[in-house]
């Protein structure tokens, strides 16, 4: 396998659904070749790196409260409450 | 998004107590703290997947709120096919898919762009700085600088290629799943996120990168 092939391979090896055989070869590149080994790391810490971030989003109180206010609203539109006897 | 009503279906697997298809069962029921329990569980990622399609905090917090609303109004319309994270993220990316339509006055045409410019390996870019990051993503992802330049570096690239990113890798959708979304085939969902983990890969490593570790592509290799 070559830098080129790699690249092809790059998204199922780091994705874990590779072929055995192309990840065979791929392992074996990877092991003789610095620079691809360098870039299937950054590409995984690329990845890991916007799922942590995405972990650290936080909801404003303020738009929380609204949102809140809101889906009650429509619910008891969709739920109406009994009517009083 | 109808419900199979067929009365001679078996009846549904029960659901583990607290789970989110126990929460949307006894939301369907008519149970309000149900609801909001689901809604309090899937507000963040709605709005974290908003926010990066979108790259404005406050349109996507109308998308968050119509997704919620959509939510509600289709409780009924949950076949139990997927799970509920993939089906609120699904109705969220949908919502985010029509903001970006609305903000380019094109309602009529598909946003992924799925004209296949671009959707082939062989006009893969190459990586150019290649170089170990300095610090861990652990270490990094919640520095405030780090968080903006993941945005920036989102908001650089190509909306087709962030779009498929955000959702495949970020927010977890199948390929498949991302498929159905944007309405593309699988292979050009592949092709696309390859593209757009390149040109991340890329981007975060002139930032992130050490110099003193940087190497170049082996061209005996080539």
């Amino acid at each position: 396998m070559k830098c080129e092939d790699l690249l092809r391979a790059l998204n199922d090896y780091v994705d874990g659904d590779i072929d055995p055989a192309v990840c065979e070869a791929f392992a074996g590149h990877l092991a003789d070749c610095n620079p691809c080994q360098v870039v299937v790391d950054n590409i995984r810490q690329t990845i890991t790196l916007y799922r942590e971030q995405g972990a650290a989003i936080e909801v404003p109180i303020r738009f929380r409260d609204s949102l809140r206010q809101e889906l009650r609203r429509r619910w008891c539109e969709k739920f109406p409450p009994p009517a009083a006897p | 998004m109808t419900r199979d009503t067929d009365p001679s279906a078996a009846p549904a697997p029960e659901a583990p107590p607290g789970s989110d298809l126990a929460l949307l069962r006894a939301a369907r029921a008519g149970d309000l703290p149900a609801f909001e329990e689901l809604v309090a569980r899937y507000q963040r990622r709605v709005l974290g997947l908003s926010r990066r399609i979108l790259g404005s905090q406050h349109d996507a917090e109308d998308v968050t709120q119509q997704t919620f609303l959509s939510v509600l109004e289709h409780l009924d319309g949950f076949r139990e096919e997927s799970s509920v994270a993939t089906w609120v993220l699904r109705i969220a990316a949908n919502h985010a898919l029509k903001a970006l339509r609305k903000r380019r006055n094109q309602p009529t045409v598909p946003l992924d762009t799925a004209d296949g410019n671009g959707d082939s390996y062989a006009a893969m870019p190459h990586p150019e700085f290649i170089a170990r990051w300095r610090d861990g993503p652990e270490q990094l992802a919640h520095r405030a600088e780090i968080r903006r330049l993941l945005d920036a570096a989102l908001e650089e690239i190509d909306q087709k290629y962030r779009l498929v990113f955000v959702l495949r890798d970020v927010e977890g959708l199948s390929t498949r799943e991302t498929a159905d979304t944007l309405g593309l085939s699988e292979a050009n969902v592949k092709v696309r996120l390859l593209r757009a983990r390149l040109m991340l890969r890329e981007r975060l490593t002139r930032a992130l990168g050490d110099e003193a570790t940087r190497m170049f592509p082996s061209h005996d290799h080539h």
